[in-house]
């Protein structure tokens, strides 16, 4: 019989069973997933983005597949704050692990109201600040295109909350380290990354755009080494842990973003190709680490050699 | 819903560009529901990524049947199956038709419009074996679009076939034969799944005569399981209209909340 190996992760902020949380966006509200799977086996799941009204989101086609990707443009319809905290989060606060709110606002005003009135509210472990969601305004604009804005954001979201904050950066951007400095100055707790990337669809014989919304944002294994390097690059330049996602469909993935530089990943796109992948790539790399005799995950964190 | 990654793939059947599947799966063939769906997993590698969306066709103990028209890459690669491949399967996915002991008895118009019959059969047996008197109207623009007639003749429904370019059957929309029968004799439910405009068209005449009508919608799918938000379609509810799941709230909705936009 040998030992296991041991999963936990510790973010300095945040205690995790294992590396490996479910992508905010990819995991409705959690509950969707019970069906499929124990939730209390995640290292945790992030809610899908909340605004503080609730939204209604782009019209359809929402949704047009890529080569081993797919372009979205849901444009973050949701519930709302209130009806979360009042009818899922007392669901949720049952489940062992930790539930981390997404945290959208359509100005700054907005994500600080989002999280003064989370603040008032028991069971949530962490928040994921969704600055780079590229499908609600125009050209993908966002906050995190920008690094002024990003300080100034993240530094009113962490005076009003006690809570841990994460910052969710945007790939769409020519240097990704400069946004996480901003983020990192402004006292965020990590940051995550990557969003998705920018994208486009044209159907030839109609000569419309695929999405309603003309762009959309491309995630799955298509992005999967682009998002590698970002992490890479932003682990190697902020001393703030890195949750590193994109495209990841398997533990091998997901240890790729570990060596790279990853504290912990987010699996997205995958939940909606197996319900319950996110536990089977808690399952492999646990097997990996079994098969490789690493005693504990977190010493593979940016364990990456120079090529 | 459960995801029965070992299906087995019992027998093939195709006309042209439809396909019927015979699919082992006692899991999801017990509990399937009629106007359930299943995501269907078509490649083992990213590319196609996505499960694609089927509604089920038949159910019984042992599994399912899906019928579908090859639309893409997706379907065909699902094409290719043959007797005795794997698959995998997840559902039964979804709200289906009402099918209520009031019909007793009562007269059932199931309406399809070309790959959109493959719901109605499964729907039609579950009538039958509770009493409705059902009638189906199957349309498509030729006759290869009607692959299923012979189908459903042997399960002894009455059936009416209509073809766009009247290369077999009435000559003409599938809504226009409709339209002549309920002239003749009305009908105290309509079930429906086809191309958008055939169903606004059934659904106007649905209001118009007063009968009650349960419509079908497609859509493309990221997850079937209402986590991915990409599958609405526009529908009225208490509050007024909103973008709503098809694959949680639907895919079947009474006709009067279906915003319709064709």
């Amino acid at each position: 019989m040998t030992s296991m190996a041991d999963l936990t992760i510790d973010l300095g902020f945040l205690r995790l069973k294992n590396p490996v949380l479910a992508a905010s966006g990819t995991f409705g509200y959690g509950l969707e997933f019970e069906p499929y799977m124990g939730l209390e086996k995640l290292g945790g799941f992030v809610v899908k983005g909340l605004y503080y009204n609730p939204r209604e989101g782009n019209p359809p086609p929402r949704l047009v597949e890529a080569p081993s990707g797919l372009i979205n443009a849901i444009g973050l319809q949701g519930v709302g704050v209130k009806a979360f905290a009042e009818k899922t989060l007392p669901r949720l606060r049952a489940i062992d692990t930790a539930v981390i709110v997404n945290v959208c606002g359509s100005d700054d005003d907005e994500y600080v109201a989002v999280v003064e009135f989370l603040e008032r509210q028991e069971g949530i472990a962490a928040y994921e600040l969704n600055i780079s969601c590229p499908n609600v305004k125009k050209e993908g604009l966002c906050t995190a295109l920008f690094p002024e804005p990003t300080h100034h954001l993240v530094k009113r979201v962490k005076s009003v909350s006690r809570r841990p904050v994460i910052t969710k950066l945007s790939p769409n951007v020519t240097n990704i380290v400069e946004i996480a400095r901003a983020a990192e100055e402004a006292g965020t707790d990590a940051v995550s990354l990557v969003n998705t990337f920018l994208a486009m669809a044209v159907d030839i014989e109609t000569r419309r755009p695929r999405l309603a919304n003309t762009f959309g944002g491309l995630s799955g294994p298509a992005i999967r080494p682009l998002a590698v390097r970002m992490v890479y690059q932003v682990a190697s330049g902020v001393k703030v842990p890195v949750i590193g996602m994109g495209g990841i469909m398997t533990g091998a993935d997901a240890l790729e973003f570990l060596v790279a530089g990853a504290s912990a990943v987010e699996v997205g796109t995958a939940n909606f190709v197996d319900p319950d992948a996110a536990v089977r790539i808690v399952r492999e790399i646990g097997d990996w680490c079994n098969g490789h005799g690493v005693a504990r995950v977190r010493d593979l964190v940016g364990t990456v050699k120079a090529a | 819903m459960t995801i029965d990654r070992n299906a087995r793939i019992q027998d093939v059947k195709s006309w042209g560009d439809y396909y019927l599947l015979t699919i082992d799966s006692p899991a999801v063939g017990r509990t399937a529901q009629p106007g359930q769906f299943v995501m269907v997993k078509v490649a083992d590698t990213p590319f196609p990524l996505l499960r694609r969306p089927l509604s089920i066709h038949d159910a019984r103990e042992s599994g399912i049947e899906l019928f579908f028209k090859v639309a893409g890459l997706g379907t065909e690669i699902l094409a290719r199956k043959k007797a005795g491949d794997a698959i995998d399967i997840l559902g039964p996915l979804g709200k289906g038709y009402t099918v209520s002991p009031d019909l007793k008895g009562k007269k059932a118009h199931l309406v399809g419009g070309g790959r959109g019959i493959a719901p109605l059969f499964f729907l039609g047996r579950a009538l039958q074996i509770l009493g409705a008197r059902v009638t189906v109207f199957y349309g498509g623009r030729c006759q290869a679009d009607v692959p299923l007639r012979h189908r459903f003749e042997a399960a002894a429904f009455p059936l009416l076939c209509s073809t766009d370019d009247g290369s077999f059957g009435f000559a003409g929309l599938v809504t226009e034969l409709l339209g002549r029968e309920l002239g003749v004799s009305p009908a105290d439910m309509l079930y429906v799944c086809g191309p958008d405009p055939m169903m606004s068209a059934v659904a106007r005449m649905a209001r118009e005569s007063g009968i009650p009508g349960e419509f079908s919608l497609e859509s493309m799918m990221g997850c079937g399981i209402g986590a991915c938000w990409g599958c609405v379609r526009r529908v009225r509810n208490e509050s007024g209209d909103g973008w709503v799941k098809i694959c949680e709230e639907g895919p079947v909705f009474p006709g009067d909340r279906i915003v319709w936009t064709e």
